[in-house]
């Protein structure tokens, strides 16, 4: 189902005290390791992430630049295309869809061919109740095997996979706003159209996400209101879906504190129309916990470190660790106290660093669906 | 009691210690040679798999180009995007120094599961591998001296094989000025379903299985066939010795076989004794074998590589590693050998009837009546040759060739005892009368050293004669082909093109040398383009031609094939070929390209160069007098900078092609003498073993007035003379296996066949080293039996039972 580790030394889970970056982390955070040749090691963080950005551009906070911040920033060590897909088939089940392209650097800037400094590494990911589909792919940069362009329209790819709008934008109207979304594993595959029914949404502060106490940052803007429609094709056939979809964009250089051990994230769509993320980067100690609540019309809060509460409720047997699958979510402010069970437990990304990523249903004071991520559980 | 008995035993071997070490020797032999020649086989087995499981190219399919030997990186680029899993690969030589590299680049994020495993952990990691200047993977041996050469470190790796680097896809590009170019494709093993036909997306590849990829293996199984015959020989030889021995000794013991049975001593208990005591033996000589064999290996290595390498293009490592598997395969042949050889003493020593008497000599007359059965059992072999050489395929022809020597062997005490019964009447006086008598009933004792002696001598023969043969072939062949006085290769077509117009109103002509890969009749081939010039009508060795073959190929409809595509794909003048990209053409003529293993077509080159735009057209031919080539060298080296070896004369050229001919039968002239070695230490282990029986035949003679010297100075005129007689049996069989050799074996094994020439000066050598192998042989009994105390002869008569 997965495609398997091409890379010397692959798959090697992270050592007990190896440590994991943000959102879209463990992937890139991996792709590091190996080309670095770094084993993880505890007191650099996960794969040198938590080491000093060097050359590296550093994250800023200010306006953003679109449609230009869509496409790559060399300057910085990683970087990501984020998509999740709650999906609802013809028999009215809960699926999901997973997206996701990971740029790494291993220096700044471009080079020629094959001596680009740049590396790409697709995700894909395909949930039903009772299946779960992967796929991985990597890539040089420099080939055209894998990249993002803007020009004439937005287009990110690996392989045959793509984010990509079919056409250049209307004068005035984002150039995200309407893309395909396709990918496809051994077993499966999926295209789905999206539309944004919403604006763009920066996280943290202005789109300047901090992710520990001790200041580490990256840029963080997503697209939580994609409607989405579209198939998947399943073994047994092919399946047509409707849903809502949620992108991520994020970069950044040392986007982790050293001892960060792992997280817990979670993109929420609410019936009424709110979107919710929040995550929990855990340490050795309280962890640290961000959150934003998003409104129907885009408008978006950034609640105070600390101003979400998580507790873990089940726990699940998946790959050999105890994973939690049922949670408890609270964010007193907004009145926000729900429970978030894995529609399939064991969602189990099985790549160059294995992670659970799966969609979730949401039961309490604010129905709904959504995607969780939940990495360095050993 | 057993340790009674094996005292016993091994109180023989006390007295007897030239014939134990006889025993031992032949068995060490057999086993050096055998053990020695595996080795080779396996070593370079080794380096053929390394090469091919590099990238997992043993078992992963791959896209290749349509025709020559490189694709465009676009290709890959749009496989990949229409969702094909496909790596990457680029392979080409760096020139380095004298010699050269094989470079190998691949891309580590796209390799196929499980195809590539880099040294994990070492500084650098991957980073250090993609970036330039790049890190480099070779085999130890090879890592050193390829690092003066290439612009980053190199690090000795696992599963590299021999004078192979390994590097990024990119880097390899820029060292082989290759950017934008790939070798090859590997395809995934498994690729997602639902995509496009690949060859809707890359229409200018093709598939290639894994089979295919392992042509090396294949190519060089008929060399490594020659190799293990060889060794197989050698060690039925050494048997013989070990039979030879072994059975005198059980014959000699009787008496204290006897003794032992009357003792008490049960026949269960002798019979393991005796068996202790053979793979006592066994193991001792086979110890001593398989280390011989490993300095014999190690010795012939460097040749048996350099062999290959010219041959097939084959890397086999130079240097030997001492295996534990060949102890045990060693040591189980010698154990084996000597149960085999031993095997019949064994039987009669189980059945021993507990009051029979010794008796050494009705062991040596008894052996009479089985020289008439031997004869019949021959004469069938000899048939079965002549059966198996009629049919096709390189097992066939090896058949022949085993039957024809096996045959041979078992006929020739009964060819000899017929021979001399046929001149017995003809002998003068009593003496002569009893020297041909005595000599007959002496044969059974030494058949088995005869024959030993006999099939190392036709081996020599025949192995000789086709040696030779080549040689002849090859060197006439050379002069055909290569008529050109200067060979040009230019960096690029660009410049090939200035060189031409340069060279063009200096000279006679200029011909282009160009050529593109691709597959011919299924199999890995070449197409050159020629320009319809008189170099090639008068000059080329054709085989067999149409009429007006030549004008065929200038008008672009027909090739001109070579021998072993012809043979391999049946093809005969007049005959369709579909060239690569699917063109028929007709066959208008065959020729001989001995040393090449893949087939070749020659097609004008206009019309090569119209249906592979791509070829690459930097080598020219040169004709000019040849008073002025070596002017005409300079002043091209000058006028374009040209780096050494990019101009090379003729005299160059064939040098180099007689060197790697030379060095491809060394193999073969070493084995040879080993095997004449070999069959040396037979006779004289008969000969010795025979002397101490012989008293009670010889005391009557000198009883009756033959002085010992006369005596001695007979026996060595009877050992010379059987050697003459041995030499002269061996002789038509020896070039019986020439013919199979040349007519057989080649044809089947490497594609050509070749003319059969004999040496008859060859011959007065081997002669002479046969009489002188015999003679020294028979020296040493002629010597005792000269200063034999005339007490002892005496002590015949006391004594006679």
């Amino acid at each position: 189902m997965s495609a398997s580790a091409p890379v010397p030394q692959p798959s090697a889970p992270p050592s007990p005290g190896g440590h994991r970056a943000g959102r879209g982390g463990p992937a890139a955070a991996v792709l590091v390791a190996v080309l670095l040749g770094a084993a993880p090691a505890g007191g650099q963080g996960f794969a040198g992430l938590g080491s000093a950005a060097g050359d590296f551009a550093l994250p800023a906070p200010g306006p953003f630049d679109f449609p230009a911040d869509h496409g790559p920033h060399w300057d910085f060590r990683i970087e990501w295309w984020y998509l999740t897909a709650v999906l609802t088939g013809p028999d009215g089940s809960d699926l999901g869809v997973q997206w996701t392209l990971f740029r790494t650097a291993l220096a700044p800037g471009r080079g020629e061919g094959w001596q680009s400094p740049q590396l790409w590494m697709g995700h894909a990911g395909l949930t039903t109740p009772d299946r779960h589909f992967v796929a991985e792919r990597l890539a040089r940069d420099g080939t055209g095997q894998a990249g993002v362009e803007l020009a004439p329209a937005f287009r990110a790819w690996i392989d045959d996979w793509e984010l990509a709008a079919p056409a250049p934008p209307a004068p005035g109207r984002d150039a995200l706003e309407r893309v395909v979304v396709a990918a496809r594993g051994m077993e499966f595959a999926y295209r789905l159209k999206l539309e944004a029914a919403g604006p763009l949404v920066a996280q943290g502060d202005g789109g300047y996400s901090v992710k520990s106490a001790a200041g580490q940052a990256s840029r963080y803007y997503s697209q939580p209101f994609y409607r989405a429609e579209g198939w998947l094709d399943l073994p047994e056939g092919r399946v047509a879906v409707t849903g809502l979809a949620w992108l991520d964009r994020e970069w950044s250089s040392q986007p982790l504190a050293p001892d960060q051990t792992g997280w817990d994230w979670f993109s929420l769509h609410l019936d009424g129309g709110e979107r919710m993320m929040g995550f929990r980067l855990r340490d050795g100690g309280a962890g640290y916990t961000a959150a934003a609540w998003i409104g129907p019309d885009g408008v978006a809060e950034a609640l105070p470190p600390g101003a979400l509460r998580l507790t873990p409720l089940d726990r699940a047997e998946v790959a050999g660790r105890r994973v939690p699958v049922r949670w408890r979510l609270e964010l007193p402010a907004t009145g926000l106290d729900v429970t978030v069970a894995a529609v399939n437990p064991q969602a189990w990304m099985a790549t160059l660093v294995a992670y659970w990523e799966g969609p979730v249903r949401v039961t309490g004071s604010h129905p709904g669906r959504g995607y969780l991520e939940m990495t360095g559980y050993e | 009691m057993l340790r009674a008995g094996l005292a016993a035993l091994a109180g023989h071997w006390r007295r007897h210690p030239l014939q134990l070490a006889m025993a031992l020797a032949g068995l060490a032999l057999a086993t050096a040679l055998w053990t020695g020649v595996q080795a080779i086989n396996v070593e370079a087995r080794s380096s053929y798999a390394r090469a091919a499981a590099l990238l997992a190219q043993d078992r992963l399919a791959r896209l290749v180009p349509l025709v020559g030997a490189r694709l465009d990186e676009a290709d890959f680029v749009a496989l990949r995007r229409a969702g094909w899993l496909v790596a990457p690969v680029i392979e080409g030589w760096m020139p380095a120094g004298a010699a050269r590299l094989r470079l190998v680049g691949i891309d580590p994020l796209t390799a196929p599961p499980g195809a590539l495993a880099l040294p994990a952990g070492e500084a650098g990691g991957l980073a250090g591998f993609i970036t330039p200047p790049g890190r480099f993977l070779a085999d130890a041996a090879t890592a050193p001296a390829a690092a003066a050469h290439l612009p980053g470190p190199v690090a000795a790796a696992e599963g590299v094989a021999p004078g192979v680097v390994v590097g990024d896809v990119g880097i390899v590009q820029g060292l082989l000025d290759a950017e934008g170019q790939l070798s090859r494709l590997l395809l995934w093993p498994e690729q997602p379903a639902g995509l496009p036909a690949w060859q809707a997306v890359a229409p200018g590849l093709r598939l290639e299985t894994p089979a295919a990829a392992g042509d090396l293996a294949r190519l060089t199984d008929s060399f490594h066939l020659n190799l293990t015959a060889f060794g197989l020989f050698a060690y039925v030889v050494g048997l013989f010795i070990v039979h030879a021995a072994v059975g005198l000794a059980f014959e000699q013991r009787r008496a204290t076989f006897r003794t032992l049975r009357a003792l008490g001593m049960p026949v269960a208990t002798l019979v393991a004794l005796s068996l202790a005591e053979l793979l006592a033996m066994a193991l001792a000589a086979g110890l001593a074998g398989v280390a011989l064999g490993y300095l014999l290996a190690g010795a012939l290595l460097p040749d048996v590589a350099a062999t290959l390498r010219g041959l097939y293009g084959a890397a086999v490592a130079g240097g030997l590693a001492l295996r534990a598997e060949w102890w045990a395969a060693g040591l189980a042949m010698a154990v084996a050998g000597t149960l085999v050889a031993a095997a019949a003493g064994l039987v009669r020593l189980a059945r021993l009837p507990v009051l029979s008497a010794a008796r050494p000599r009705a062991w040596a007359r008894a052996s009479a009546r089985l020289i008439g059965g031997q004869a019949a059992a021959g004469a069938g072999l000899l048939a079965l040759a002549l059966g198996a050489g009629a049919l096709p395929g390189l097992p066939a022809a090896f058949a022949a060739v085993a039957a024809l020597l096996l045959g041979a062997a078992l006929v020739l005490p009964g060819v000899l005892a017929a021979a001399l019964a046929a001149v017995a009447p003809t002998a003068r006086g009593p003496v002569a009368g009893w020297f041909l008598a005595d000599t007959r009933l002496q044969l059974p004792g030494l058949s088995l050293a005869l024959m030993a002696l006999m099939l190392a001598l036709a081996a020599n023969i025949g192995v000789g004669t086709m040696v030779s043969s080549f040689r002849l072939a090859f060197t006439a062949w050379l002069d055909q082909r290569l008529v050109s006085e200067l060979y040009v290769t230019a960096r690029d077509d660009a410049e090939a093109a200035e060189v031409r117009e340069w060279l063009a109103p200096q000279v006679d002509a200029v011909l282009p040398i160009w050529s593109v890969e691709g597959p011919l009749a299924g199999l890995p081939g070449e197409i050159y383009g020629v320009a319809d010039h008189a170099t090639y009508r008068d000059h080329w060795p054709l085989i067999a031609a149409m009429q007006g073959a030549w004008d065929r190929v200038a008008a672009g409809r027909a090739v001109m094939a070579s021998e072993q595509l012809a043979r391999r794909a049946g093809l005969a003048p007049g005959d369709a070929l579909v060239l690569p990209g699917g063109v028929r053409v007709e066959v208008a003529g065959v020729y001989a390209d001995y040393g090449n293993p893949v087939g070749q077509v020659l097609l004008a080159a206009d019309r090569l160069a119209e249906l592979y735009p791509q070829v690459e057209r930097r080598r020219w031919a040169v004709r000019v007098a040849p008073a002025k080539a070596a002017e005409l060298a300079a002043g091209l080296a000058e006028r374009f900078g040209l780096e050494e070896g990019a101009v090379v004369d003729r005299a160059a050229v064939k040098a180099l092609s007689l060197g790697l001919f030379e060095r491809t039968f060394a193999v073969t002239a070493a084995l040879n003498v080993l095997t004449l070695g070999v069959a040396g230490v037979a006779l004289l282990a008969s000969l010795v073993t025979l002397a101490g029986m012989r008293l009670p035949q010889l005391a009557p003679v000198w009883a009756l007035g033959l002085t010992r010297a006369r005596l001695a100075r007979l026996e060595l005129a009877r050992a010379l003379m059987l050697a003459a007689l041995v030499f002269a049996a061996a002789l038509p069989l020896g070039l019986a296996l020439a013919w199979l050799l040349l007519a057989r074996v080649n044809v089947e094994a490497f594609g050509w066949r070749l003319p059969m020439h004999l040496f008859p000066a060859d011959w007065g050598v081997l002669l002479a080293m046969a009489l002188a192998a015999a003679g020294l042989a028979a020296a040493g009994p002629a010597r005792r039996l000269a200063r034999l105390r005339p007490a002892e002869l005496l002590g015949v008569f006391a004594n006679e039972r």
